[in-house]
């Protein structure tokens, strides 16, 4: 059952092949079997059996299946799930049981999925490997041939990703800041696609950098992302920048192929170090387009080389502000002290790890008094200026095609003691986050170790259907049904 | 961008977070080699552009004034470290 | 209190402004759907949101925007069509985001002006914000308490230009702002629950030089405190300035006990906020349709009233500002005064009524005789059928029973005496057995006429309708 996806499960369940509790039961006995990977931080399984119970009941009763019904997800740790601890990968929040649930994971629940487990991330949603993680890093399942080295999955949504790889589940949710879904997804060798901001909810979502983050489908394939974000996108009124756009039935957009479709080919994301083949798979990936009907544009994004300067004022400022709330006080790790200003120090230093840390100091700099518009009004003219740079493309373009990351799955500890070297995995993915567009990243190819490499599909606001489209003809031309030494 | 140890020591104080006395040194490092790199946006040309404060294009929906939430102590207390009946509790504040 | 400070060296002039903070009239929070009201059990009015939980949102609530809108146009201000909420960053335990949702740059409301006797006082801007919860420092010996019903609660804080002299304007600013809020109904005004609150800065200098370095009394909650305060701030100051020292701009509490204000133990650093747009919310658009539909119900304004009541309905100009310095008090005036003589209903309502009200400290909202049944009572001395007397004492037995004019004045026989015949035989019977007191009258001591009357009334036990006795007697006595 390891290799069944969404619509395989919805077609397996139909036709009476197995039982949603089956399916859930196996998927319990393999996610307990992938201990290795360290990928999950809590496991859910009365919770999933109860979903696969009523899925069942309900089919048993003769009534119509829910479009989720049996199907095993994985859950970042950064969606708040009721009665069921949410740590955000932080020893702050270590024992943080929240009374209420996202909006996300309420609507997946209510579209019949079992969620079955909370995944392991970088501390608050801060990284891009998954290492900065209060319980350890998570394994990437890919290895480089000859070479035994653990690899890191990418990050933050990193858990979720090795799962999904892993086929010990076939679907994820992850959180998308700069990158975060992406990167990940790419570093896996799976599809991750971080929808428009607005689409999804950002209720009941641990936050980090609250004018990014958006929650996004993690799947082994593009159809799979197509009928997740379905279920969990929407306007929730709760969220004041939740958009109130229709939520157009993306899997039937995936039959439309992408002829007469034009896609922008930016020349400012051909970086120095990249590797060769990144750079052919690029080419390539523009050519299976071209060969499948679409028109390819060379296009310039100018301000692209600013876009992660940016992002690295703009995410930690909102970050300073939104991890303010960590205080000791209601919720969380307490540090014991005899005054409150002490209290508040050692609470904060031993709750948040080091990466945290010192995002909050440069969020807090950025924003202080003399500082605030030499960064932070400056990041947001640039951002304006990135956002621009993508508006002025989509007049003669539909989609942007680009590399997901710069390299492959990077050994498990590395640039760990360079903030700025592990900053640049996300160049690729900063920018689209930045001006709120929707991005996938589809596996298309294996580098000459043998780790995967993804491309980055981008589009326009709320055209995640374009962007499926795009993205199942890369899917289909490339035929990328390599599978990790893990799984093999 | 050279940090010095002083204003990692204000930073941090502001940021209510505690750093041993050798930290700051490497933080005052570490931290400015970030800034130093966020300054190539000084590179930029932005005189005539405005600041971009958020992502949407809708404009900010409002609630209407009915009371429908709260009235469930029981939930916002039980994680709470300290407690004193309904009240949260913290270390004394002298004003 | 004298406007000016006499010192040792001369004399000081005050520069004063005040912060208030109106918790608007609303239901539910500024950002939750929580309850406001006043007194609830601990952490029973509180939300996930003013918890903040992780992963909690602020949704803004519609009728706290058209409150802040109301009172801007109420004071004349500029109503924003574009104004964006901030975050403060600051720790504190009631404090529950580790940052207050304000208003700094961009308000919904700037400029404006309330007068007051001695000049107009320029308001600078107002803007919409969270409160903070509640911390108790005296319940518990090591540890302070909090209470979040507060947290969240939408305040509009508003604030002036220096241009307050003295702690008595600052006192008649702070009572006029108080009850064009109660009048627009976007503020209760009461200030023991918290509902107003004001800080004020305070600085002295000679009359007519540049503006002082200032101090900021934080949290006074009566107009009596604010005015003491203030008054004990300038002495300190003037005190501090004359002995060669520097006055250091910080914040102050008043301490009404002892008479003095005193430096808060607050650390310097506390004073940067970091200030930035909450990326939560989206800028905060109001169109000229929004505004204009506001205004069409926005009440007739105090100051327009008062003009009304003087041009149109002939009062004076102080019992109209006195019935206009409330809006439930115009509106009682207004609606006793329907069809009838508005100078005598004023003088009852001044009269009696704000009297008696004052006397028991009630608002008149609470007055146990409705607007319509006054106007009955003043019916009834109008056509005579009561004397002025008499009116008094129905209004007195009204006030107490709560019963309607007419059924009073029915069971108590109250009726004047107004019938000639009736009043005509009782005076040529005192004319005749008081002969004497006759002849003296009519030999030009006619002071006795007072006499004359007086026993008329004492006859008819005061019912008798004094205009026609005197009528009566001056006929009788100067043929
Ligand atoms: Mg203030
Ligand atoms: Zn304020």
């Amino acid at each position: 059952m390891r290799r069944l996806g969404l619509a395989d499960i919805r077609a397996g369940l139909a036709r009476g092949e197995f039982s949603a509790v089956e399916l859930v039961e196996d998927r319990l006995v393999a996610l307990e079997a992938a201990e290795a990977l360290n990928a999950i931080v809590t496991l859910m399984p009365e919770r999933a059996l109860d979903a696969a119970r009523a899925a069942d009941r309900r089919r048993a009763a003769g009534e119509p299946a829910l479009p989720l019904d049996g199907v095993p997800i994985a859950v970042k740790d950064l969606f708040c799930t009721e009665c069921v601890r949410t740590t955000a990968s932080s020893a702050m929040l270590e024992s943080f049981v929240p009374p209420y649930e996202s909006t996300v994971t309420a609507n997946l629940t209510a579209a019949g999925a079992a969620l079955a487990a909370k995944t392991n991330l970088d501390e608050f949603a801060m990284g891009s490997s998954t290492a900065t993680s209060r319980f350890g890093p998570t394994t990437n399942p890919w290895k480089a041939k000859g070479d035994q080295r653990p690899r890191a999955p990418g990050g933050s949504s990193g858990g979720s990703a090795a799962l999904v790889a892993a086929s010990v589940l076939p679907a994820g949710l992850g959180t998308d800041t700069g990158g975060s879904i992406r990167q990940p997804a790419a570093f896996c060798g799976i599809v991750g696609l971080k929808p428009t901001y607005g689409r999804c909810s950002r209720w009941g979502i641990v936050a980090f950098a609250s004018s990014l983050d958006q929650a996004g489908p993690m799947t082994r394939n593009v159809r799979d992302a197509a009928i997740l974000l379905a279920a969990m996108a929407g306007h929730d009124p709760k969220d004041s920048t939740s958009a109130r756009e229709p939520v157009p039935d993306f899997e039937a957009a995936l039959g439309s192929g992408v002829k007469n479709l034009r896609i922008g080919v930016p020349l400012e994301y051909r970086v120095d170090g990249m590797p060769d083949a990144l750079d052919v798979l690029w080419r390539e990936g523009a050519r299976w387009l071209a060969e499948a009907g679409a028109e390819i544009v060379d296009i310039s994004l100018p301000h692209t080389p600013y876009a992660l300067p940016t992002y690295y004022i703009i995410a930690p400022a909102e970050a300073s502000s939104n991890l303010a709330r960590y205080d000791g006080v209601r919720y969380g790790l307490r540090a014991p002290a005899r005054a409150i200003e002490e209290q508040y120090a050692h609470t904060r230093r031993a709750g948040f790890g080091a990466e945290v840390r010192r995002r909050v100091l440069i969020g807090t700099y950025v924003l202080s008094a003399g500082y605030y518009d030499a960064y932070y009004t400056k990041a947001q003219r640039v951002r304006r200026l990135i956002a621009g740079d993508f508006e002025q493309a989509f007049g003669k373009i539909d989609a942007v095609l680009t590399p997901t990351a710069p390299t492959a799955a990077f050994p498990l500890g590395e640039k760990m003691d360079d903030p700025i070297a592990m900053y640049l995995n996300d160049i690729f993915t900063v920018p689209a986050s930045l001006a709120g567009l929707p991005a996938i990243s589809v596996p298309a190819g294996l580098d000459h170790t043998g780790l995967p490499l993804g491309l980055q599909l981008i589009g326009r606001p709320f055209d995640e259907a374009t962007v499926l489209r795009a993205a199942k003809a890369l899917e289909a031309a490339a035929g990328f049904d390599a599978e990790p030494e893990f799984v093999r | 961008m050279a940090l010095d140890r002083a204003t990692v020591e204000r930073i941090a104080a502001l940021a209510r977070i505690e750093i041993a006395g050798e930290e700051a040194d490497a933080l005052a490092a570490e931290l400015g080699a970030i800034l130093g790199w966020v300054e190539t946006l000084n590179e930029v040309d932005t005189a005539d552009v405005a600041p971009m404060t958020s992502v949407g294009g809708h404009s900010l929906p409002w609630r209407r004034d009915v009371v429908d939430d709260g009235g469930y102590p029981d939930r916002i207390l039980t994680n709470a470290p300290d407690t004193a009946g309904a009240f949260f509790a913290v270390p004394k504040v002298v004003e | 209190m004298s406007a000016l400070i006499e010192g040792q060296q001369g004399p000081w002039e005050y520069a004063i402004g005040l912060e208030v903070h109106a918790q608007v009239a609303s239901a539910a929070k500024l950002f939750s759907g929580a309850p406001t009201a006043f007194g609830a059990d601990p952490n029973t009015q509180v939300s996930l949101v003013d918890a903040a939980m992780p992963g909690m949102l602020p949704v803004i609530n519609q009728a706290c925007i058209e409150q802040a809108v109301l009172t801007g146009l109420g004071f004349g201000g500029t109503i924003a069509c574009h104004s964006i909420f901030d975050r403060k960053n600051y720790f504190y335990p009631d404090l529950p985001q580790g940052y207050q949702i304000s208003q700094y740059t961009q308000p919904i409301v700037s400029g404006g002006a309330i007068a007051i006797p001695e000049r107009t006082v320029r308001i600078t801007r107002l803007h919409l914000e969270q409160d903070a919860g509640k911390s108790i420092h005296d319940r518990d010996p090591d540890r302070t308490l909090i209470d979040l019903n507060r947290a969240g609660v939408a305040l509009m804080e508003i604030v002036t230009e220096p241009d307050l002299r003295s702690p008595d304007e600052a006192a008649e600013f702070l009572t006029r702002l108080r009850a064009l809020l109660r009048w627009l109904g976007t503020c209760d005004g009461n200030m023991q629950e918290g509902s107003l609150r004001c800080d004020a800065n305070v600085s002295v200098r000679r009359p007519g030089a540049v503006l002082g370095t200032r101090t900021e009394i934080k949290n006074l909650n009566s107009i009596r405190f604010l005015r003491e305060a203030i008054d004990v701030e300038g002495r300190r100051q003037v005190e501090i300035i004359e002995a060669g020292g520097g006055i250091e701009q910080e914040t102050r509490l008043f301490d009404p006990d002892r008479g003095e204000t005193r430096a808060m133990r607050t650390k310097e650093d506390a004073h940067d906020y970091r200030y930035f747009p909450d990326p939560d919310l989206l800028p905060l658009e109001l169109d000229g349709a929004f505004i204009d539909g506001i205004r069409a119900v926005m009440p007739e304004l105090p100051e327009a009233r008062r003009r009304r009541f003087v041009k149109d309905l002939g009062l004076s100009d102080y019992d109209a500002g006195l019935l206009t310095a409330e809006r439930a008090r115009a509106d009682y005036f207004e609606s006793a005064a329907m069809g009838r003589d508005t100078k005598q209903t004023a003088n009852w309502v001044t009269g009696e009524l704000l009297g008696r009200l004052n006397k028991e400290g009630l608002e008149i909202e609470a007055a146990p005789i409705p607007a319509a049944e006054l106007g009955e009572l003043i019916d009834l001395v109008a056509d005579g059928t009561l004397s002025g007397r008499m009116g008094r004492e129905v209004f007195e037995a009204m006030w107490n029973t709560r019963r309607p004019a007419a059924t009073i004045v029915e069971e108590r026989g109250l009726k004047q005496i107004s019938d000639t015949g009736a009043l005509e035989s009782l005076v040529d019977e005192l004319l005749t057995r008081e002969a004497d007191k006759a002849f003296e009258y009519r030999a030009g001591k006619t002071k006795l006429l007072g006499f004359f009357v007086g026993q008329v009334m004492k006859a008819t036990s005061g019912k008798a309708n004094p205009k026609t006795v005197n009528e009566l007697l001056r006929a009788k006595l100067e043929t």
